[in-house]
């Protein structure tokens, strides 16, 4: 088999290697253009990692649902009724619409996206304050800085417990001072920090000063009651949200004798579109990548067809006496296609060991602790295996044009004396 | 061993065609030292190269070995060469990013002939022609007569049936060139058969018998006493 023939590969290097420079030139092209290819896909890979680091432990399929005043008249009722959920409806939810995963009911304190003083030694801050199944953190995962999140025990015990948000901390505690284990105190009633979170800065729903109690707690301390505020849902994960929110609402409608073209009373936030969005929009950009870097090394390919032709005018000599000593034209032909191919793959290696480095220099310098959208930027396996087979057909159907300009070339008409 | 019957051949320039060949009739026996004779542009390389296949006839008949040699395509033609025929040129014509040793190695290359054998037996060649030593230089660190016996050495590693040589000499001074015909007539010593194209007298005495071609036809084909080289060297 001649691809392990040692004396063609001989052939091929001394061919190659007669002329250095300008072989290194040739390969430039190459070179440049698998560094981009690789640069860009690795770019577009470290996008996707970095939204997909960013929304870790953010259930992507999952939607928010709370309740507003109507906007249409009903069964006697008038427009504008301001709808109230109670927290049996979350439990008639989760039993009815088999396709929820997890509910996580949730009450505020004051209005929606209200202010209330939470005190500590004479210090305050305006903070949200939320009571929460610790569930919750099943859909929204909190970034625990110090101690824990709410668990099931605060709630059976209606626990006089919180977590607090860094922003929190800082308007209420010295830098560097140990808050777990010490006081707050909302609207009269003290609780016990039992940790602080860092929230996610690109994915915000709570606000960036929010206080956590048990939502068992809550209703105690603050009275509420059954009432609830609203509910953060994630469905089974080959559910659509769309239809689920739409059964959510169904349901509640009926329940709260809505009218059912009435597209206020209930409102809802699904959270999918955002995620579906952004794949769509780094899965365009990945295609657009390697589309433009496939081009590009198309034309880095040219390029060294070009420098072969010229190089097989050079030779021409060469190619008559090798001829005229009994090289068939198909020999010919396979050693400039060979050497085509030699330059072409030698280059995209050492392109792509060029881009690799740079990936991990800037995957370095990103760090682990970026909020920034870009992780881990690197070209994956089937990616890096499609390129280079790309690569190497482009190179023989490039290698082609200068193999049969040499084959055109007669002995005769190479060794002429002048 | 070479059998040519009414050999045309006219080269077309536009409108008008060259005729470079009215009409070769000539044979070769094996073991011929054949020195064709003639004016510039009297069509030796022309028919040389048609004995060469570098170059096919517009009518006539070829004969090598036996072998009607006619309607070739290129790579019967390139098999053909690498079998029967061994070429030396006036201008060597070595590669040059390629070491004496590896020159001569390449029609045995092309013959697909194993690379421990190649080598052995290139190395015997380069010996023959005096240059064992240099086996390991570039033509470039060559002298002229030297490149020529590389030349040589690499026609006769195929072990040719016939060694086609156009102006072998051509290119030399002629001490050196003595030296090559030296070379030359020691082959042909051996029984191989030769064709050289000279248009110098001198170089044609030393071989066996001489073709003189004039305005494409052969009008002189005589036997001749050898001179050998080896006084001069
Ligand atoms: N490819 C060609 N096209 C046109 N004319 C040619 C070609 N090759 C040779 N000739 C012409 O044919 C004649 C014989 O050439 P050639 O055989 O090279 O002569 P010699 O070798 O005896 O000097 C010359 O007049 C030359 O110009
Ligand atoms: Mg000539």
């Amino acid at each position: 088999m001649w691809l392990f023939d040692k004396d063609l590969w001989s052939e091929i290097f001394a061919s190659l290697g007669k002329n250095m420079f300008r072989t290194f030139l040739t390969m430039l092209g190459v070179i440049i253009a698998m560094v981009i290819l690789v640069l860009l896909l690795g770019g577009s890979n470290g996008m996707s990692n970095g939204f997909n680091k960013i929304f870790a432990g953010t259930a992507s399929n999952s939607l928010f649902v709370w309740s507003q005043r109507t906007s249409e008249p009903y069964k006697g009722f008038e427009r504008g009724r301001r709808i109230q959920f109670k927290l049996e409806d979350a439990g008639i939810l989760k039993e009815q619409i088999e396709e929820i995963e997890v509910l996580a009911p949730r009450i505020e304190l004051g209005s929606h996206r209200g202010v209330v003083t939470v005190y500590r030694n004479g210090r305050t801050s305006g903070s949200a304050v939320y009571g929460d199944y610790p569930n919750i953190d099943d859909i929204m995962k909190k970034k625990l800085v110090e101690g824990r999140f709410l668990n099931e025990n605060d709630m059976a015990d209606s626990k006089k417990v919180c977590v607090i948000g860094e922003e929190t901390y800082k308007l209420l505690f010295d830098k560097e001072e140990n808050a777990i284990g010490k006081d707050v105190r909302i609207n009269g009633v003290f609780f016990n920090i039992v940790g602080i979170y860092k929230p996610n800065q690109n994915i915000n729903i709570d606000g960036e000063n929010s206080v956590y109690i048990p939502f068992s707690t809550f209703q105690k301390a603050f009275g509420s009651g059954d009432r609830m505020g609203w509910m953060a849902i994630s469905v089974q994960p080959d559910t659509q949200v769309t239809i689920v929110e739409s059964k959510i609402k169904q349901l509640l409608k009926n329940k709260y004798d809505i009218n059912p073209i009435d597209e206020r009373a209930i409102g809802s936030f699904d959270l999918s579109e955002v995620f579906n969005n952004i794949s769509a929009f780094t899965g365009v950009l990945k295609g657009v990548s390697f589309f433009v870097g496939i081009l590009t090394l198309l034309a880095g390919v040219i390029a060294i067809s070009n420098i072969l032709l010229i190089t097989v005018k050079e030779r021409t000599k060469e190619i008559g006496v090798r001829r005229a000593l009994g090289a068939t034209p198909k020999v010919v032909k396979r050693q400039i296609v060979l050497e085509s191919i030699m330059i072409t793959v030698f280059a995209g290696f050492i392109g792509f060991a060029i881009a690799v480095g740079i990936l991990a220099a800037v995957n370095g310098m990103i760090g682990e602790d970026s909020d920034i959208p870009f992780y881990n930027l690197m070209v994956s396996i089937p990616q890096f295996i499609i390129s280079f087979v790309l690569m190497v057909g482009l190179s023989v159907l490039i290698g082609l044009i200068p193999a049969n300009r040499a084959v055109r070339i007669k002995p005769i008409e190479a060794l002429r004396e002048e | 061993m070479i059998e040519i019957k009414d050999l045309h051949k006219s080269y077309k320039m536009g409108s008008n065609s060259l005729h470079v060949l009215k009409g070769i009739n000539f044979s070769v026996e094996e073991g011929e030292l054949v020195a064709i004779m003639g004016s510039s542009g009297s069509g030796k390389s022309t028919l040389l190269n048609i004995l060469g296949m570098l170059d096919n006839s517009d009518s006539g008949e070829y004969i090598l070995d036996g072998v009607p040699i006619k309607n070739l395509n290129e790579t019967k033609a390139a098999q053909y060469r690498n079998k029967f025929l061994g070429f030396v040129f006036q201008s060597f014509n070595l590669i040059n990013y390629k070491s004496a040793l590896e020159n001569v190695a390449l029609p045995l290359y092309y013959q697909k002939v194993g690379r421990k054998e190649r080598l052995e037996k290139s190395l015997k060649y380069l010996d023959q022609v005096g240059l064992k030593e240099w086996a390991e230089h570039l033509p470039s660190e060559l002298s002229g007569g030297q490149k020529q016996r590389v030349a040589i050495a690499r026609a006769m590693a195929a072990e040719p049936k016939v060694l086609l040589a156009d102006e072998p000499t051509g290119a030399l001074d002629s001490k050196t060139s003595y030296e090559v015909m030296d070379l030359i007539q020691k082959i042909n010593d051996q029984g191989n058969t030769i064709l050289i194209v000279t248009h110098e007298p001198d170089i044609a005495d030393m071989c066996k018998r001489i073709v003189h071609l004039k305005d494409g036809v052969i009008i002189e084909d005589k036997k001749i006493k050898q001179v050998r080289a080896e006084q001069y060297v």
